[in-house]
């Protein structure tokens, strides 16, 4: 950690960067949040440990239109959403210097299932431990670092960085699940239980938008769920079938853009799986257009937004 | 509000008889907006129009739905009358209550519910019309026929004698197409050459015509009045300024290999070669796969005794861009593959040959010099069985569920020449019907039956199965006798179906240009526009479109000249106002639209923009209204609903899914 925060002092002090895009520390260790530092001394708030998940890419759009360049920390995962930006124009490249930061692995704290957490330790970065030391109101405990990491984790897309200025630390191997095995139980389901499922899942959902939020490819001016001119907005706001149009919805505006870096699911505050959704697309798009991976680079064509004669014309109306 | 006119048609018996349309027009008055709403038997006649006239005048309509057939028959027609009383063209919707209700239900009260469910949605969306205007756009006065087969080689001489500059662009190394590969035609037995070969040479000698043959169209863009058209020209590794076709380098090329695509791959040719005698232009191209020089570096042969310098190994494919204002698909048609049809053994048995092979076989520029033999020992066939339908009217996934049509009059015609030629050999015809409508179609069958003894059987052929000695024995059955046949033959002809060029489905994506299930570009309509194609600017000619014969497609080349020379006269187009538009607080910019719009329509420009205060430059689409040719695809691939398209927009669409759902 000491080493990034040398390297952007460094920067910031050459002048080659006009800010820092990084996390901060919060009041507990797991409430790491995205920040911009505009000084060395600001700096001394900066964090990078196990928990920070949070996706820094989506912020560099705001970051592109301010004087001067922005250092960003990217985590492999991240750096593919960086690249779907850039491919959509809606980040500069110019304006940003990358540094393409080591991951192994991120957490959850609500993957630790004690009650009374006070402290985690062991989350540190590069010197993770394979046991989280768990401090809590009724003693300590240990849970395994793996057992601790968020979903995406354990399908990580790899240790490559697809977009950067300079690579600064280790990464490791996390992957031990199978990306489209959740996937493929749903699909194996009825319509009845298929219904039944989201209907259970999405029905926890309260509207808080931090999915739509927090996610890179939402990233219009104006959403359409914000807009008075469309009626279907309204709809989505007042009928019962409230949940599902908007996550439907929200899943098609996504497709074919969608890197599946996870952040829906990891910020949910009602840990709904809605990376479900967007992987169901993936899956589909791989199986009819060939492997695709949303932000690998920026001459693929987009399977959705291309045409070739060759293309599947998949039959519609299929359970 | 608007004040909204109703107008529900009985099409006479089409929609009343199914649909009671009295009480469409109740319904119709319950609507919000509603001011005025009548039925009357015929809404397209002059007294229909009268009615709607006086309806806008007398109770000032601000906007018009028309409860009818489809927008494809009259929407032309309801607009001209509402604009001839004031009213913006684009204030008038169409309900369809015809082909969308009366024609495909049976129970009056479905149908009549479901045509006010119809009216409903039209008036819920002409409350959200906007009146459109439409532009206008200059005519480039150049036509482009694909295909230099007789389809497009009558259309562009038509189309060049009516004095537009034609091009056609053929991807073999000379015209002709099929016409030039069958020895005589039907029903008066000319040689196809003789008839041919003059409209061969007055197309290439016409000063408004230019051939590129050996090419390809790559890419299209543009609209009607003005596609801009990529042709690739392969290379030909013959200097065409140069060449003289004297043809001493196909006497000397020693790469004698590959097979003869002119003559059905029955024989071979030369690396370098001309497709066949009356080739034009008479120039040979070097088959690059095929060429010892290209491939090895050595030989050099032709370039030696070329007297003239013409050969040239270092010729590159190029890409020439021209403008056009109409274009005409003239690909033709290829028989099919025969490779599901193992009962016929035509992949086991060189005497078993499809009926274009025969033409070839038969033809003194032929494989065999015209002598009619079997190819796999050279003896004369003394008994020659035809079996009709091989693929064609199949009811299966095998073949096409299509008649191709030309089949019983090519075989009654090889038939009677073989009799005539060699008449001590039998020739039998395994039929299913004799299908011989045209003019002097049925005398001519009926001669090879009763004046050349030509022995019909009705009914199929279950198999062919080569013999050790040679023969094949035919087991067939007679429906007429109810008895199975079987048949030692010499050899099998297959009267095997034809489909569209395979390329058809490349280029009609190409030209966004529809085809139907079997590879057939669509019609405009069946019947009252068979040479259009749905997309403006495009026209049919030929076998492309569906089966037909040599005097039928000639008939048809000339009718999709007369429609291109019809668009060519006009010095302007009016265009389309149904066309995208971008908001620009919604853009994001993101490219999406431009990734998917067809017609290279989109483009982006970075601009101030006033975002309720905030002043700042962002990337923004810019439609070219020109260019668009509101295909929406660009609306529903935007994310942030910035891509609308005007008379279509996402409102009136959500308004009319709400007053169907209501």
């Amino acid at each position: 950690m000491q080493e990034l925060i040398e390297r952007a002092k460094s920067l910031l002090e050459a002048g080659q960067v006009a800010r820092v895009l990084g996390w901060k520390k919060g009041e507990n260790v797991w409430d790491a949040e995205p920040a911009f530092f505009e000084s060395a001394d600001a700096l001394d708030a900066f964090v990078y440990n196990g928990f920070c998940g949070a996706n820094l890419s989506k912020y560099m759009i705001e970051a592109g239109k301010l004087e001067g360049k922005t250092l960003v920390f990217l985590k492999p995962c991240d750096s593919y959403s960086f690249n779907q930006l850039l491919r959509e124009h809606r980040v500069d490249r110019e304006k940003a210097y990358i540094i393409g930061v080591g991951c192994k692995g991120k957490l959850a704290i609500s993957k630790i299932p004690f009650d009374g957490i006070l402290n985690v330790s062991g989350a540190d970065y590069p010197a993770a431990a394979e046991m989280l030391k768990v401090e809590t109101l009724y003693g300590d405990v240990e849970i395994a670092y793996k057992e601790a990491m968020l979903e995406r984790c354990h399908v990580c897309k790899g240790k490559e960085h697809v977009v950067y200025d300079e690579l600064l630390g280790e990464s490791c191997d996390t992957v031990d699940a199978d990306r489209f095995a959740e996937v493929e139980r749903i699909e194996a389901m009825s319509p009845e239980e298929k219904f039944a499922f989201f209907q259970q899942e999405l029905s926890k959902c309260i509207r808080c938008n931090a999915c739509r939020n927090v996610c890179p490819a939402c990233s219009c001016r104006k959403c359409v769920f914000d807009s008075t001119a469309f009626d279907s907005a309204q709809k989505a706001n007042t009928t019962s079938f409230e949940e599902k149009m908007f996550h439907i919805i929200r899943a098609f505006h996504v497709a074919g853009r969608c890197t599946d870096c996870g952040e829906c699911s990891r910020v949910c505050p009602q840990g709904i799986p809605l990376h479900l959704f967007n992987r169901k697309f993936i899956k589909d798009i791989n199986a009819l257009y060939g492997e695709y991976q949303a932000g690998s680079d920026l001459e693929t064509k987009a399977p959705l937004t291309c045409f070739t004669t060759d293309d599947a014309e998949p039959g519609v109306g299929r359970g | 509000m608007r004040r909204i006119g109703v107008f529900v048609c009985h099409c006479g018996s089409n929609i009343a008889a199914t649909v009671d349309v009295k009480k469409v027009v109740e319904m119709a008055l319950n609507e919000q907006g509603v001011v005025h709403a009548e039925d009357y038997p015929y809404m397209c006649s002059e007294a229909g129009q009268s009615r709607i006239a006086e309806a806008i005048k007398e109770k000032q309509l601000s906007g018009i739905v028309v409860c009818s057939c489809s927008p494809r028959m009259h929407e032309a027609t309801f607009r001209k009358c509402a604009e001839t009383c004031g009213l913006n063209p684009y204030l008038v919707e169409i309900a369809n209550i015809r082909e969308h209700c009366s024609w495909i239900h049976k129970d009056v009260e479905e149908a009549t519910e479901k045509a006010v469910i119809l009216m409903r949605a039209a008036v819920a969306k002409v409350h959200l019309n906007a009146p459109l205007q439409a532009g206008e756009s200059a005519v480039t006065k150049r036509a482009l026929v694909i295909g230099g087969g007789i389809a497009g080689i009558q259309t562009a001489i038509d189309i060049a004698d009516a004095g537009y500059k034609v091009d056609i662009v053929e991807k073999t190394p000379s015209i002709g197409g099929r016409m030039s590969q069958l020895d005589k035609t039907f029903p008066t037995l000319d040689c196809s050459a003789c008839i041919l070969t003059p409209k061969m040479v007055e197309a290439a000698s016409h000063e408004n015509i230019t051939i590129h043959t050996y090419s390809e169209v790559e890419k299209v863009s543009g609209f009607v009045g003005n596609f801009t058209v990529d042709i690739r020209k392969k290379a030909r590794f013959v200097n065409m300024d140069k060449c003289t076709g004297c043809g001493v380098c196909q006497e000397k090329c020693p790469s004698k290999k590959p097979l003869n695509e002119f003559n059905r791959g029955l024989n071979t040719r030369t690396a370098i070669y001309t497709p066949f005698a009356q080739a034009i232009p008479n120039v040979p191209v070097i088959d690059p796969q095929s060429c010892i020089k290209l491939n090895t570096g050595k030989c050099g042969v032709c370039e030696k005794f070329c007297q003239v310098g013409a050969i040239d190994y270092t010729q590159k494919d190029e890409i020439i861009t021209e403008s056009y204002g109409a274009i005409v698909v003239a690909t033709g048609f290829d028989t099919i593959n025969l490779d599901k049809y193992g009962e016929y053994a035509y992949n086991e048995s060189k005497d078993v040959i499809t009926s274009l092979e025969l033409e070839r076989i038969m033809n003194a520029a032929g494989p065999t010099k015209g002598h009619l033999e079997r190819l796999s020992d050279g003896k004369a066939p003394k008994e020659i069985v035809f079996i009709q339908c091989v693929g064609s009217r199949c009811s299966d996934q095998r073949g096409k569920p299509y008649c191709s049509k030309i089949c019983c009059m090519y075989t009654a015609k090889h038939a009677m020449l073989i009799r005539d030629k060699y008449p001590d050999t039998n020739v039998t015809v395994f039929y299913i019907d004799v299908r011989t409508p045209g003019k002097n179609f049925d005398e001519f069958y009926r001669r090879a039956v009763e004046d050349y003894g030509v022995n019909y059987v009705k009914g199929q052929v279950g198999k062919v199965a080569p013999q050790p000695d040679g023969s094949l024995l035919v087991h067939g059955v007679d429906l007429l006798e109810n008895k199975q046949i079987l048949k030692k033959a010499d050899m099998v002809v297959l009267a095997t179906a034809i489909e569209p060029n395979p390329d058809v489905r490349k280029i009609a994506t190409m030209l966004t240009a529809s085809i139907d299930t079997n590879n057939f570009l669509t019609e405009a309509h069946p019947k009252l526009r068979p040479v259009e194609s749905p997309t403006a600017g495009v026209f049919l000619s030929g076998v492309c479109q569906g089966p037909k014969d040599i005097p039928e497609t000639v008939a048809q080349a000339g009718a999709a000249a007369v429609k291109v020379i019809g668009l060519l006269a006009k010095d302007k187009l009016k265009t389309n106002p149904c066309t995208a538009k971008a908001d620009e607080l919604r853009c994001n910019g993101c490219s999406q639209c431009a990734n998917v719009c067809p017609y290279g329509a989109i483009s982006y420009e970075v601009r101030q923009v006033n975002d309720h205060g905030i002043r700042e430059d962002r990337r923004i689409a810019v439609v070219n209204s020109a260019l668009c040719q509101g295909c929406g695809a660009c609306t529903v691939t935007c994310p942030s609903g910035a891509m609308d398209l005007q008379g279509f927009s996402n409102r009136q669409i959500i308004a009319e899914v709400d007053a169907i759902c209501r």
